[in-house]
């Protein structure tokens, strides 16, 4: 196949690139695509019009935080949950508030969140969502002990089809506040 | 709203109760307490923002004596039946019995301006009750692998096979490299004179008393001898250090091996 040179020709390309892809490809990668120079306004103009292509389809093109990917719409995913032997487990409390800790308040702290939460944090906790690299280790904090920064990464963000960490369910405040603080 | 935490938490709080879900993971206190009174608790925070909704209670003007009352209650009963308890419950209960009593003390009227002892719990209470319900929110999110699946359609990677480039350098020692291998096999016509060890025992003491100092490996001239020889001259020089003919000396291990008359 020659380098292609229509709009057509490249949003099949891009196409090909994307459904194969096991991660969401970046704007850098997709341009890689392409031997000749690539605008990045162009690109974006090309998948506008991908993602509008596929409207009608069962995979549905999307925007996350490490890039573009495809993903089977939405309604599709009961039928295809029934293809799994097992269901996908649900994360207890306390792993969910921790990583609402980290998400929300990120960097943070063992501390930082032993302090929220008022328990000690499981370490089986931390180490399940280093695994699912959904958090890691961004630096210390310049204390004593120097401890460890937790963060969430972009596969984070990536699994929960968030693009960035302002496109976190805003957080709520306690429930019945409505009296302003007058302690 | 009374009513429906009642449900939730009062069914699971019951002495003996039959029903078990989920034990909190995080708690290092035995499974039967849990199962008792904790069950649903995920640490002393939330046991308190529970008692608050249960009774109703105003966050922002807390009846301390009735919270602590109905805290200690809990914690006492756990204690009762010799449960150890969680070390973070026990020290809320501190906390608690601290910002009680520091109510109670008079103060005096030119610090009235001092803050609400309740003050840093009240912030504590309100702070981990926002990340309880960010965490049930990221929960409900859909999720990679639970409720989104990512396309990932099969293709046959063809690795196109770039044959590598000789340069006539290359050519040129490679085939140089050759006749030199090839000479080795050249010349394995041996003599037998030239293979009697005791020729090579006296060729090598004449060299020893020419050279005094010699390293182990000067004695074999891989170049131009053939396996049979150089096999030859090892055993020569065994031989001479038995018959105590030759000294070797060797400084530490892997250094150079040197031979000397004896």
């Amino acid at each position: 196949m020659n380098e292609p040179q229509t709009i057509a020709e490249m949003k099949l390309v891009i196409e090909a690139a994307l459904l194969t892809s096991s991660q969401p490809l970046s704007l850098d990668e997709l341009t890689r695509l392409f031997a000749d120079r690539m605008e990045r306004a162009t690109l974006r103009m090309l998948l506008d019009e991908l993602k509008a292509d596929w409207q009608q389809r069962t995979m549905e093109l999307v925007q996350v935080a490490s890039g573009w990917r495809f993903q089977a719409r939405a309604e599709y995913a009961p039928f295809l949950a029934r293809l799994s032997p097992e269901k996908p487990q649900r994360y207890s409390r306390a792993a969910l508030e921790t990583l609402a800790i980290i998400a929300y308040r990120q960097p943070v702290t063992r501390g930082d969140i032993e302090e929220i939460r008022g328990v000690a944090v499981n370490p089986n906790i931390i180490r399940m969502l280093q695994e699912r690299d959904w958090i890691d280790i961004v630096g210390e904090r310049d204390v004593p002990g120097r401890p460890s920064l937790f963060a969430t990464t972009k596969t984070f963000l990536d699994d929960l089809n968030l693009r960035s960490l302002s496109e976190l369910p805003p957080m709520e405040n306690f429930a019945q506040v409505e009296i302003p603080l007058d302690l | 709203m009374i009513e429906s935490l009642a449900n939730v938490g009062g069914s699971q709080a019951r002495i003996h109760g039959e029903t078990i879900t989920a034990l909190p993971q995080d708690l290092y206190i035995p499974p039967d307490a849990l199962e008792v009174y904790l069950e649903a608790f995920e640490g002393p925070l939330d046991l308190l923002l529970y008692l608050i909704r249960k009774h109703n209670l105003d966050i922002l003007d807390i009846p301390m004596a009735d919270l602590t009352r109905q805290y200690m209650d809990y914690v006492e009963k756990m204690r009762s039946i010799k449960l150890e308890l969680a070390a973070d419950y026990l020290l809320m209960s501190a906390m608690l019995i601290e910002i009680k009593s520091r109510m109670l003390l008079p103060k005096p009227a030119e610090i009235e301006q001092e803050d609400d002892p309740r003050a840093e719990l009240v912030r504590r209470l309100m702070e981990y009750e926002s990340i309880k319900l960010a965490g049930q929110k990221l929960d409900d999110l859909p999720q990679v692998g639970r409720e989104i699946l990512v396309a990932q359609a099969y293709y046959q990677q063809i690795i196109e096979v770039q044959p590598p480039t000789v340069s006539l350098d290359e050519l040129m020692a490679a085939w140089q490299a050759v006749l030199e291998r090839a000479s080795k096999f050249a010349h394995h016509k041996i003599s037998r004179d030239e293979l009697s060890v005791r020729e090579h025992m006296s060729q090598i003491l004449r060299r020893l008393q020419q050279d005094k100092l010699l390293e182990f490996a000067a004695l074999f001239d891989i170049r131009n001898d053939g396996l049979p020889k150089l096999v030859v001259c090892f055993l020569a020089i065994l031989e001479l250090v038995k018959e105590g003919m030759v000294k070797m000396t060797q400084q530490v291990a892997f250094s150079p091996i040197y031979l000397q008359i004896a």
